[in-house]
């Protein structure tokens, strides 16, 4: 039997705790009395996915078995999430591959010959045939690549079409392909609860007309938070698109789950809570903590991009999206939910290598924002760890270094908009369809490997209730100048940052530190 | 050869001319170029030797009055007549007849055997070389007449429209200036100032650039500002749009084969600051139809009804407090230590170094 999550109380005892400080590791000591949140451990994994996945698509929640659904002559499309999860991405095979190929053969059987196969990125960036390989496995990509196997294309005027506005105005567009299908099978993966339901096609489907309406920053202050969709502005405009959507158009929801199995044994430190580490935990940590101190940005960072998660299944749900979705969302809070009494003075944590939106790439100042200051930040229900006012503490470098195929107009965000305003409805009024519109960005999105012009802004205000919220917000290792930028102060180490803070909070403030990754969702009380 | 020494003052060519004794004089990119050894050899034979350095000039004449020296030395101030066609014009730094007259050859003072220059105690001008200064502007903003001429020149020569995005590239004297010119003069819808050092950076701001990047960045921000596209070539990248116009104030390779990669197709690259033998690539030139042009000097202005520059500059001058961008200053027996600073102002956070002769007694 798995471990829950745990929130352990730092006494004279307590080893010195993990921090992640991007492409490397710290072991910090906090000060006696702090809190240690521990993620739960990673529940069992189903033993025979390829069993339920079968199972699911026979006995669907709210709907017809999928075989039923399918008929000789009928246009099917198959949708499924990008690459921005699960993260780390996870070790072959995907489990969208297992789904995917279990759904093409019911479609073979019955003799079905216009499949088509769409990544569901939204404003993601394209990703690499190696990228969507790995998803989809060789086997799908050999038979569909590149005809009939293909990447959403937001931007293309031909290929997004608008089916209309809510009751609320919120305009709703799907790919074409999608719309016209006489059956969309969309496959998920939800690592985090702020992933899947109606939020799938109204975003994955979408172009930036249609995200528009809930990737903005009125919408982004009312989500508290946003890993809760119940408390989530974000959510309810996502549900209300997502019933149009299903007005037009018969989709079958496929969802699944995967434990917190985040790290392969060479990290399998990381994983771990510092009182468990085994004499070569110790010695990993410490040949990482050498590797990473000492090795060339470029070589530490290929070697943590290099890693594969062996997440386990923990659930497979198909049927009708919000029947689906709620079994969804009970099996990843069954993984990441711990539960944490009331909230502190100060929150630290460490800020990983990577985020959904930096797969093979540097994590920019900006995304540092979104990781740390959004979603670690958000990772809760009820309300946030850190109280009102209180400080939020991340490690992270946090240099100036930005992926020119990747994030180009993340460059220009930071140079330009950051230096003006880090106000989300100003930087909405000032810049964002400037960005969203750039041709060259448009360019670059549809052609290249880049994030969509306006994706910096998503990113930023991704953050905004955290900044909101904080009273202040430290981090800790990262380059001055950088740090300011994105309005926060810069300490150089835990200590200083623990004196900074007491300017803010007084002084001796209650102090939690989130241990994550692997991640969780604080259950406050 | 650059050495501080006494030599014989120099004589008035003809009874019209007079005696300036300049009080402040500043040290210019080109008078760097030339002690360096980096300045065009093109120069040498429009050059007289020996020669007493120094065209930035502000002086008093024997009356008490201070004026500025308007240093090209054009057919009037060699009393040619008729003047040459470029003279007749009103562009005589582009005089035919710089080996004419009862002066030796030499394109401005300072750079001529005969008349002296401003890094000595006495030189001698043809009064339609002379502007009064206002009692409002002080020697430290007049020193600055001259090249502030230059730039206002090199503002109506680019001639952007208000519609244009403009780039000034270099924030030295002439790219400052250059700033604040076209800001007056062709005010453009947005102005992108490319500066290195930080003080050069807040005074581009000052003096009126909207945008102020680093010339590490020009590439991205260019291309943002403009919605251009941009290609990464093997060496260095291009933009397919770009800057309508650009004022190049650097002069050298790296700056001349970034502008002419950056500015759009059909646009224009004025020349203002003074290049010397470069290595420029000139495909982009040739591919990109693009109207590259120097701006050398000043004399009257056609877009401004025949205005004589140095008149414009004064006139705007005092709203845009130059004196701010003077100094430190040095006396001349300082000079090693003048020249040194100057070569490195950029760094050290000045702008115009100067000669300051005040003290000295004739």
């Amino acid at each position: 039997m798995p471990r829950p999550g745990a929130v352990i109380e730092v006494d004279r005892n307590t080893p010195p705790v993990l921090f992640h400080f991007g492409e490397g590791v710290r072991l910090e000591r906090l000060p006696l009395g702090s809190r240690i949140v521990y993620p739960p451990d990673p529940l069992e994994p189903i033993a025979h996915p390829e069993r339920a996945i079968k199972r699911a698509l026979g006995k669907p929640l709210e709907d017809d078995p999928l075989k039923s659904l399918l008929r000789r002559g009928m246009k099917l499309t198959i949708a499924f999430d990008d690459l921005s999860l699960p993260l780390p991405p996870m070790a072959a095979p995907d489990v969208r591959q297992l789904v995917m190929e279990e759904v093409i053969d019911m479609a073979a059987e019955v003799g079905i010959e216009d499949i088509h196969l769409i990544a569901a990125l939204g404003l993601h960036r394209r990703m690499t045939e190696d990228e969507i390989r790995h998803i989809v496995g060789e086997r799908i990509f050999s038979t569909f690549w590149p005809d009939r196997l293909y990447q959403h294309d937001g931007e293309d005027p031909e290929l997004n079409v608008y089916i209309g506005k809510t009751a609320q105005g919120e305009e709703v567009t799907l790919h074409k392909r999608a719309a016209e299908s006489d059956l969309v099978v969309y496959v998920n993966l939800t690592l985090v609860p702020m992933d899947g339901g109606h939020k799938s096609m109204s975003t994955g489907l979408a172009s930036y007309r249609g995200i528009r309406a809930h990737h903005n920053a009125k919408t982004l202050l009312g989500s508290r938070s946003y890993m809760n969709p119940p408390d989530s502005a974000l959510h309810h405009s996502c549900i209300r698109q997502g019933q149009l959507i299903e007005d037009t158009v018969r989709v079958f929801h496929i969802e699944t789950t995967v434990n917190n199995h985040a790290f392969p044994a060479i990290a399998n430190f990381m994983q771990k809570r510092e009182t468990d580490w085994t004499a070569q935990d110790q010695a990993m940590f410490l040949g990482m903590k050498q590797l990473t101190d000492l090795a060339p940005t470029a070589f530490k960072r290929n070697i943590f991009h290099a890693m594969r998660a062996p997440y386990g299944l923990t659930g497979v749900h198909a049927g009708q999206v919000d029947a689906v979705h709620d079994k969804t969302l009970e099996a990843v809070r069954n993984q990441l939910s711990v539960r944490v009494e009331g909230q502190t003075d100060i929150v630290t944590m460490g800020v990983p290598y990577l985020g959904p939106y930096n797969v093979n790439s540097p994590m920019n100042p900006i995304l540092v924002a979104c990781m740390g200051v959004g979603y670690l930040f958000n990772f809760y229900r009820n309300k946030p760890v850190l109280r009102k006012g209180g400080v939020l503490i991340l490690t992270h470098p946090c240099r100036y270094e930005f992926d020119a195929v990747q994030h180009p107009s993340y460059i220009d965000y930071y140079d330009e908009v950051l230096a003006d305003t880090r106000d989300p409805f100003e930087i909405e009024q000032k810049y964002e369809q400037r960005f969203a519109e750039d041709p060259w960005f448009r360019q670059l999105y549809r052609k290249s490997h880049a994030y969509h012009g306006v994706h910096p802004h998503y990113a930023w205000i991704w953050a905004a209730h955290g900044i909101d919220h904080a009273g202040d917000i430290i981090i800790v290792g990262g380059e001055r100048e950088v740090v300011h930028r994105l309005g926060f102060k810069a300490a150089t180490t835990l200590e200083d940052a623990f004196e900074m803070a007491e300017q803010t909070v007084g002084r001796h403030p209650s102090v939690t530190h989130m241990r994550m990754p692997p991640i969780m969702l604080a259950d406050v009380e | 050869m650059l050495k501080l020494g006494d030599v014989d003052e120099p004589e008035l060519p003809t009874r019209e001319w007079v005696r300036v004794m300049p009080t402040l004089s500043g040290i210019c990119g080109s008078d760097l170029a030339a002690i360096g050894g980096h300045a065009s050899l093109y120069l040498d034979p429009l050059t007289s030797y020996p020669f007493v350095p120094g065209h930035e000039v502000v002086g008093t004449l024997e009356d008490g009055s201070r004026v500025v020296i308007e240093p090209a030395l054009g057919c009037k101030v060699r009393g040619i007549e008729p003047p040459c066609p470029r003279c007749a014009e009103g562009r005589p730094g582009l005089c035919y007849n710089v080996t004419e007259g009862p002066i030796e050859v030499g394109l401005q003072t300072g750079y001529c055997a005969d008349t002296g220059g401003g890094w000595g105690e006495v030189l001698v001008a043809h009064p339609s070389q002379l502007h009064q200064v206002p009692d409002a502007l002080s020697d430290e903003a007049a020193v600055l007449i001259e090249p502030f001429a230059c730039c206002v020149h090199a503002a109506l020569r680019g001639g952007a429209s208000k519609e244009d995005i403009v780039v000034v590239s270099g924030a030295g004297t002439i790219g400052l200036l250059t700033i604040a010119a076209v800001k007056l003069f062709t005010p453009p819808r947005r102005l992108i100032a490319i500066a290195k050092h930080p003080t050069q950076r807040d005074l581009a701001k000052k003096l009126g650039a909207d945008q102020v990047i680093s010339p590490s960045e020009v590439f991205q921000r260019i291309r943002f500002a403009t919605g251009a596209k941009r290609l990464d070539g093997m060496n260095r990248s291009l933009l397919l749009g770009g800057a309508d116009v650009t004022f190049e104030c650097v002069g050298r390779a790296d700056a001349l084969n970034d502008a002419v990669r950056f500015t759009r197709e059909g646009g224009t690259v004025v020349a203002v600051g003074m290049p010397g033998e470069e290595k420029v690539d000139w495909a982009p030139i040739w591919q990109r139809e693009l109207t590259v042009m120097g701006a050398y000097a000043y004399g009257a202005e056609p877009k401004k009804k025949g205005k004589r520059t140095f008149q414009l500059a004064l006139e705007a001058a005092p709203e845009l407090h130059l004196e701010t961008l003077t100094g430190p200053t040095f006396g001349l027996g300082e000079y090693r230590d003048a020249i040194a600073y100057a070569m490195s102002a950029g760094k050290l956070g000045a702008v115009k170094v100067a000669f300051d002769l005040r003290g000295l007694k004739i």
